[in-house]
């Protein structure tokens, strides 16, 4: 009796131990070791902080490394509308300025397909190629981009390399969604949820946040004023859809909810850090570029460049961010490219802005 | 104050942690002992540091008083008493009186002979405390992580910590946790609608005994655990809630640093059918 107790005992120790063992090291495979990096945005003890992993902040900011610089040549010289056939936004600069931006371009975008991703050569002048069409209007929506939306992009400004980083098409674009709304199962709309998208870091959140918020002009601001119902006929359904884009947000950004909002009340701008200003301007302008720049560039792109339900490539937070809450960290590079910035455009733009209202008290 | 009947049977001298017959005695009802004295002092003292705290701030509303922890550039250091030091003093005094209530606790079942259920179940709470409040701010490196002492301001805390990993729902632990809860309140309920019934009659029946709970129950869901049992049971539903509590808070940060939906992305990578992405 003794030796068979003993003997199970020790056959059950063993499995134990193997098992916690397997366990022990399953936990430890699915997690993050201390310590990490903490920032804090609020007043102490209200847990408004990000917290970073900097073995992952490494590869990030690695990964978010602006280009070298060509010197500019001046802009003395023949102007390039008089030099070149078919310039059209960008023929007052000089010659060199001109081909400085065009060899700029194609490091940013082409680096490996070269001139000939979009110039039909040898005649450059030729418009034949759709990517050139779409590169023009580019060209057009980054000067947009600079001169008019400085409440977001600041000083800073935007190039083709902000959101291109040496590929053809940016790695974080967005299609609307086949939402396929009552298949063959009897539950209804799922409304893009549970179905773990990396948009809404996998969450159940509906995973098109971007065709109500970013094309279309539906309410985010879903909560009530008050504590208790006063009228407020916002649904839980909506609010899922806002926390999709809040969620997508916030992994473009690679921060969390705190870093624009203190969750004591999401709503009140006066509690909200600063930052949550910048965001509101930029949910603004990615709806402006995409409705003002891609949606009427649908019918230039090709089909294999379109999205399931055959809409153009469009753009959201990820687009530039690509996982910093800067995009390339900050780095000044329009400042590089005064043809890109606009700058007159932009003066004018600025006084106008400050002259009107705040924009966030209002809707 | 009179003393009930029994109660002299259980006032055993002895059986004291340390300093013998130091405070082994009874103020009325109440069993003092070394440690009863420490747990007093250090309460007092913490709870006339929070007055003192809420003297200095801003407010005397109740709701509104905070003594909130040193700002994060204090690191694990300590902090001037203005800018956090004094919660720094007042989570000392906590610990000190949480720990000699607990030992206080195993003093009184030392006496009565009894196993120590008790001390440790306050001790899992205790450890709670000091996960949230030692333990993690530790590991993320600053005190400043730890909790403000108020009652809106905890709470405050307690909504922008869980947002800091987006979605607090996703968190494996945390989800066991409020299981755990749910359960601890289900079984109670459970238990309590059961002891009240059998022992409140109808009129003209009488008191029902153990045995007719237990062939409630196996009518009812086929197994009674027993009277003794669901005990068993209660104790470890409330510790397993408040050790995953404590875990699943110690993960949030020193073992994770991103969204907590995120964490689930194993799920998908599985091998079985990571071959077809979603």
């Amino acid at each position: 009796m003794n030796m068979n107790f003993s003997f199970s005992s020790g056959w059950t120790g063993r499995m134990v131990k193997v098992l916690g063992l397997a366990l022990a090291g399953l936990v430890l495979a699915g997690c993050e070791r201390p310590i990490p990096e903490s920032v804090q945005s609020g007043y102490r003890g209200t847990g408004m902080v990000q917290v970073y992993n900097p073995r992952l902040l490494e590869v990030k900011t690695a990964l978010n490394q602006p280009p070298p610089v060509i010197p500019s040549p001046g802009s003395e010289g023949p102007k390039a509308s008089e030099a070149y056939q078919n310039v059209k936004v960008l023929g007052n600069l000089s010659v060199g300025e001109f081909n400085r931006l065009m060899v700029s371009m194609t490091n940013w975008v082409s680096p490996k397909e070269g001139c000939a991703y979009c110039h039909a050569l040898p005649n450059f002048a030729d418009d034949s190629k759709y990517t050139k069409v779409v590169a023009r209007r580019m060209v057009e929506m980054t000067q947009h981009i600079n001169a008019d939306w400085q409440p977001h992009v600041a000083q800073t400004g935007v190039t083709c390399y902000t959101c291109h980083r040496g590929e053809p098409v940016p790695s974080a674009i967005w299609f609307k969604s086949n939402p396929q709304p009552y298949g063959s199962n009897f539950m209804g709309d799922k409304a893009g949820q549970n179905e773990p998208s990396a948009v809404v870091n996998l969450s159940s959140l509906p995973n098109d946040p971007f065709t109500p918020f970013l094309l279309d002009k539906q309410n985010i601001r879903v909560n009530g004023p008050t504590a208790l119902p006063s009228g407020n006929r916002q649904s839980i359904k909506q609010a899922e859809w806002t926390y999709g884009l809040m969620t997508h947000m916030s992994t473009s950004l690679g921060v969390n909810c705190t870093y624009c909002h203190n969750t004591q009340s999401f709503q009140d701008w006066e509690n909200s850090p600063p930052q949550r200003v910048t965001a509101w301007h930029g949910i603004r302008m990615a709806r402006d570029l995409n409705l003002t720049y891609m949606e009427p560039l649908t019918e230039v792109f090709p089909a294999h460049r379109k999205g399931p339900t055959g809409d153009v490539a469009k753009l959201n937070c990820a687009t530039c961010h690509q996982g910093a809450y800067k995009p390339l960290n900050g780095a000044q590079m329009a400042k590089d490219f005064p043809e890109l910035l606009k700058p007159a455009l932009a003066a004018a733009k600025v006084a106008a802005a400050q002259s009107a209202a705040p924009a966030p008290a209002s809707k | 104050m009179a003393m009930l009947n029994f109660e002299r049977k259980y006032r055993v001298r002895g059986g004291t942690l340390v300093g013998g017959d130091l405070f082994d005695f009874w103020v009325g009802p109440f069993y003092v002992g070394f440690f009863g004295v420490v747990s007093a002092l250090a309460a007092v003292l913490g709870t006339l540091l929070l007055v003192y705290g809420a003297a200095i701030g801003p407010t005397w509303n109740l709701w509104q008083i905070s003594i909130a922890p040193p700002d994060l550039k204090y690191g694990l250091g300590l902090a001037p008493i203005a800018e956090g030091g004094l919660w720094q003093l007042v989570t000392i005094c906590a610990l000190v009186a949480f720990t000699s209530w607990a030992l206080r606790e195993v003093e009184i079942c030392r006496k009565l002979g009894m196993g120590f259920h008790v001390p440790i179940a306050f001790g899992s709470a205790i450890l709670a405390y000091a996960t949230l409040q030692v333990v993690r701010p530790l590991l993320l490196g600053a005190w400043g992580h730890a909790f403000p002492y108020g009652i809106y301001s905890h709470l405050d805390w307690v909504s922008n910590v869980a947002y800091q990993y987006l979605h607090f729902h996703y968190n494996p632990a945390h989800m066991i946790a409020v299981s755990f809860f749910f359960a601890s309140v289900f079984a109670l309920s459970l238990h309590g609608g059961l002891v009240l019934s059998s022992t409140n009659p109808q009129p003209g029946q009488t008191v029902k005994t153990p045995e007719h709970e237990d062939t409630f129950f196996r009518d009812f869901i086929g197994y009674s655990v027993g009277t003794l049992g669901i005990h068993r049971v209660g104790l470890f539903l409330a510790l397993a809630a408040v050790l995953f509590s404590a875990l699943c808070i110690v993960l949030s940060g020193p073992f994770w640093s991103r969204g907590w939906p995120e964490w689930w992305s194993w799920w998908l990578n599985l091998p079985i059918w990571s071959q077809w992405p979603v």
